[in-house]
């Protein structure tokens, strides 16, 4: 062969589009032209609408409901209530944390926004009248948004269970209590505590929100009733998962149902769990006989479905005089609202809270969670986040800055005094995890050079004197974060959803002329799963990534898996993708070996073939290789090129960052303005860096909002005061700020390809930066903790409790 | 509801169709012709990702009447390319990465399309404030900013190139 004109490795490497390359998204091709598929967009013949009749209270005994006027409605064709569920034993549905919950109110309403009757029409219109003509009679109970309140109440929120009796996770000790879990060495930790020499105590409030993806939840039901199909299309960030929960509450055999996750408008943890109106339009499906179509308006999504956060989380943490941290002990009060509907694994009622001990080298340590039920929405999402990690973020990066108060310390250097060191790990946390891999130090003192931190603190000081003299009425902020997230649920051994274990697969055909298709068990919600996962199978099998179809979301066509969410798709179907990559390589290996008449052991890998040992020129591209395959009879070697892997991960992954942000905010009016936002993340090895800084700057945007205006907030009667884009705070183009990226890149020493996830970073590490900012800007005038969200009227607020309005 | 008998102009191409007074145009647009593109966030102004052009203004199609657009000229994102011929707003969001789950994305090109009919030569400042009837919850703006920028010197470059 011609040296001059073939090309050269880096050229072939390059061409494959694999990974490191920032390779352009394929779905947007679609989604620019208007092309999208999304859930609303399914459009069947003789298809209905369904809407729900909801409770304007938030307790309230349900006396009857009277459907009679509602049928009479033109267009209107059926109206369900729990009464028409119960035959079927539908009124009720487990929850993913083990709970039940109404499907249709059952007697009584435990939240404002709740389920009571659906109806039925022809088109969305005529269902609105419908709902308006159902008449709900209720008796109003006394209602509970408080959960230390709740803890105490003699009322009864959950009367259909039995006081006495033991929770999905162990021993309810109040009639409003869920479950205690805990983790660690209680008695070490308060010893530790007791005899240190420093003590910190504070109660964090991680507030009430929402995901609040652009696309509300949706789904489109049609049973077949010639062929006995049901085919269900709808939002659903684990669509397999939805086909086993549908076959085991509907009794349908489940190779009879067809669950499809078409193109979806954002999840961010808003469509893990399954909801009142995916059963019903089943329901309604199989009573009509027609394909029915719920689609959540704005305020259902906010009101309804899957809230976040609501933790209470007090803590003390102790330390030396010179700060090296001896000991943490929190105790959670999760207020987890009408129905345990948590979406953690199963075993894990508290998610992975117990991620608390952060980056930090902490030798004993102790968490404690209250689960309790109160008047409000059920949920308990990871919004953006692995399971009760963002919490725990939260909770262990304001503990470092109250612990930096008590000691008069910077708090940057509390930090690197106490950063688990590189050379231990893998490292054991006090609270049972196995840090893979972690280089803090270098990613800190990376990010503060960038940022020029001792300049900022001493224009810090400067201003704090300038504002004493009254030169000026703005303060400046330095939020500084460093977290460590966990993500990648998770070895089947201890994770597991409603019992199916957490693994994830990818199934792999190489076409005759050297193309591709792989099938995954996940479902892309704007992650660009089409782009990326081709790009790491390019690199695995040395076929370009735009030869590469990847699909999602079929249930009769994907090979079984768990879903995307949690960060989990990079650290299990990534890897699940590369393994039956190195499947496919396997056997591609013997076909090249017996085209170029050697022995199996004789040929090696070139970056897309392989070639003899010693003889680079003597090689088989993957093409070549894939065309034998189909088209040659080699002895031994069963024909075609086909694998599929399921993956189940021996540890979880630990991405980490280094945030800082720099904000101004005005004492007078409470406006902040953000000067400076710097992320650094270590998501291990980087499959595509324009997805990455994509993912970042979005979480990054969610981050802010929460910390500065985001929340669900009831009033004392269990009104949703925020249930409105007009009340429920999503930044636009206009407050966000600019972001500059940055990262190292420390990969995981037990993943295929090294890579962490880092879809959920952001939100983790962004909601401490941009709340210890808030709280840094205040520190020289002794504020120790505020609650999120830190909205203008609570920085005012703040601002004149600390006496500074004069 | 006795229905309306409704004649506009979508994407260049005259449509009639008989809407209830109370019809919303998002409605009609997306269930009546088919044309899916704009979607709904949330039918109460906010979100932007039902963003329309009609008679040369953006609007939110979730605020307007099917009744009130008799006569009017609408063009949708459908409108403003080919697959063959992409509009170069098209291309640069794909090329900056403005967008993610892209279901914004419809609402938002469109509305940067009018934008740069009022205001070929924004700062940056201006398309923040410009787009700042549209919501994304994905991307945090930034590529979006991007994106229009790049578009918009693009533009400009072409029509000095024809000039
Ligand atoms: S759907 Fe029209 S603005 Fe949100
Ligand atoms: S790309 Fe998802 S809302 Fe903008």
């Amino acid at each position: 062969m011609n040296e001059m004109t073939s090309p050269t490795r880096e050229e072939r490497a390059a061409k494959l589009k694999g990974l490191g390359c920032s390779r352009k998204r394929v779905e947007d091709v679609r989604f620019t032209q208007g092309k999208g598929n999304y859930v609303d967009d399914v459009k069947l013949p003789g298809m209905l609408h369904g809407d729900f009749v909801r409770s304007p209270y938030a307790h309230a005994r349900v006396k009857s409901i009277n459907t009679e006027a509602a049928m009479a409605v033109p267009g209107v064709l059926a109206v369900l209530t729990a009464k028409d569920l119960e035959p079927l034993s539908l009124h009720w549905m487990p929850t993913l944390a083990g709970d039940k919950q109404m499907v249709l109110a059952d007697g009584k309403v435990l939240f404002q926004g709740q389920e009571v009757a659906f109806v039925v029409a022809e088109n969305r219109y005529a269902a609105a009248d419908g709902i308006a003509a159902v008449e709900v009679e209720y008796e109003e109970l006394p209602v509970l948004t408080n959960p230390f309140e709740a803890l105490q109440s003699d009322v009864v929120l959950r009367e259909d269970l039995d006081p006495a009796a033991a929770g999905a996770h162990g021993p309810r000790k109040h009639h409003n209590h869920i479950f205690l879990w805990e983790e660690g060495d209680e008695e070490a930790t308060n010893q530790a505590i007791d005899s240190a020499e420093v003590v910190a105590e504070e109660m964090v409030y991680y507030h009430r929100t929402h995901p609040c993806p652009l696309e509300t939840c949706g789904t489109v039901a049609s049973m077949d009733k010639v062929n006995g199909k049901l085919t269900v299309w709808g939002t659903f960030q684990a669509p397999h998962v939805v086909r086993t929960v549908a076959s085991l509450l509907s009794g349908i055999e489940e190779h009879n149902i067809r669950v499809i996750s078409p193109d979806i408008g954002g999840g961010f943890g808003n469509k893990v769990g399954v909801y009142p109106g995916y059963v019903c339009a089943i329901v309604a499906s199989i009573v009509t006989g027609k394909p029915v179509k719920w689609i959540e308006n704005r305020m259902d999504n906010l009101m309804a479905t899957a809230f976040a956060r609501d933790y209470w989380m007090k803590g003390r943490i102790s330390a030396t005089r010179e700060g090296k941290i001896t000991g943490l002990h929190c105790h959670v009060t999760a207020d987890h609202g009408a129905f345990d509907a948590c979406a953690d694994p199963t075993k894990f009622p508290a998610g992975f809270f117990h991620i608390c001990t952060g980056s930090y080298d902490i030798p004993v340590a102790y968490v404690g969670v209250d689960g309790v039920y109160t008047n409000k929405a059920p949920g308990g999402v990871a919004y953006r986040c692995s399971f009760r990690v963002t919490e725990a973020a939260y909770f262990i990066e304001r503990m470092i800055e109250v612990l930096a108060i008590e000691l008069g310390m910077d708090a940057a250097e509390l930090r690197r005094i106490n950063f688990i060191r590189k050379d231990q790990f893998p490292y054991q946390s006090a609270l049972g995890w196995e840090y893979d891999s972690g280089d803090y130090h270098t990613a800190w003192d990376k990010a503060l050079k960038a940022v020029g931190y001792d300049d900022l603190r001493k224009e810090q000081a400067e201003r704090v004197e300038a504002f004493k003299r009254g030169e000026t009425r703005k303060l400046l902020g330095i939020g500084l974060t460093h977290f460590t997230e966990i993500v990648g649920a998770g070895p089947v051994k201890n994770c597991d959803i409603l019992g199916m274990g957490m693994f994830d697969s990818c199934e792999i055909r190489i076409h005759p002329t050297g193309s591709a298709i792989a099938r995954l068990g996940t479902i892309s919600q704007g992650q660009g799963h089409a782009t990326t996962f081709a790009q790491i199978l390019a690199s695995e099998i040395g076929i370009p990534a735009d030869s590469i179809t990847i699909e999602e979301g079929d249930t009769d066509t994907a090979p079984y898996g768990l879903g995307t969410y949690g960060s989990r798709s990079t650290p299990v179907a990534g890897a699940a993708t590369a393994m039956a990559g190195r499947k496919i390589r396997a056997k591609a290996q013997m076909i090249a070996a017996y085209l170029l008449e050697v022995h199996d052991d004789d040929v090696e890998w070139d970056v897309d073939r392989f070639v003899v040992k010693g003889a680079p020129e003597r090689f088989k591209t993957m093409a070549e290789i894939a065309y034998a395959a189909y088209n040659q009879a080699i002895p031994g070697v069963e024909p075609g090129l086909e694998a599929v892997s399921y993956y189940d991960p021996p540890n979880m992954t630990y991405p980490f960052g280094a945030y800082i942000c720099v904000m101004e905010i005005d004492v007078d009016t409470g406006e902040h303005q953000i000067r400076q936002f710097y992320a650094l993340d270590d998501c291990g090895t980087r499959i595509n860096p324009m997805v990455i800084e994509g993912q970042v700057h979005g979480g990054l945007t969610e981050a802010l909002a929460i910390a500065m205006g985001q929340e669900i907030a009831y009033d004392e009667i269990g009104n949703v005061k925020t249930g409105t884009l007009m009340d429920f705070f999503l930044p636009t183009a206009w407050e966000t700020p600019h972001y500059t990226t940055d990262h190292t890149e420390t990969p995981s020493p037990h993943h295929p390809i090294g890579a962490k996830g880092v879809g959920e970073s952001p939100n983790v590490g962004g909601v401490p930066a941009f709340s210890n900012a808030v709280h840094d800007a205040f520190r020289a005038f002794g504020l120790r903790q505020s609650h999120m969200p830190h909205d203008h009227w609570r920085i005012w607020k703040t601002a004149h409790d600390l006496g500074l309005h004069g | 509801m006795t229905k309306m008998h409704i004649k506009l102009t979508v994407n260049g191409e005259p449509k009639e169709v008989l809407a209830e007074p109370r019809e919303l145009l998002i409605h009609t647009l997306r269930e009546q012709l088919n044309i899916t593109g704009p979607h709904i966030g949330c039918e109460t102004s906010h979100c932007g990702a039902c963003t329309v052009e009609m008679n040369g203004k953006s609007v939110k199609s979730c605020t307007v009447f099917a009744a009130q657009a008799n006569g009017a000229e609408i063009t949708t994102i459908e409108g403003l390319g080919t697959p063959d011929a992409l509009h170069v707003l098209q291309r640069a969001f794909r090329e900056h990465h403005g967008l993610q789950c892209g279901f914004c994305t419809p609402g938002m090109i469109t509305r940067a399309h009018r934008l740069l009919q009022e205001n070929p030569n924004p700062t940056e400042e201006e398309v923040r404030f410009g787009i700042s009837g549209n919501l994304c919850r994905c991307t945090g703006y930034q590529n979006i900013v991007k994106s229009i920028l790049a578009a918009a010197a693009e533009m400009n470059a072409m029509k000095e190139a024809a000039e």
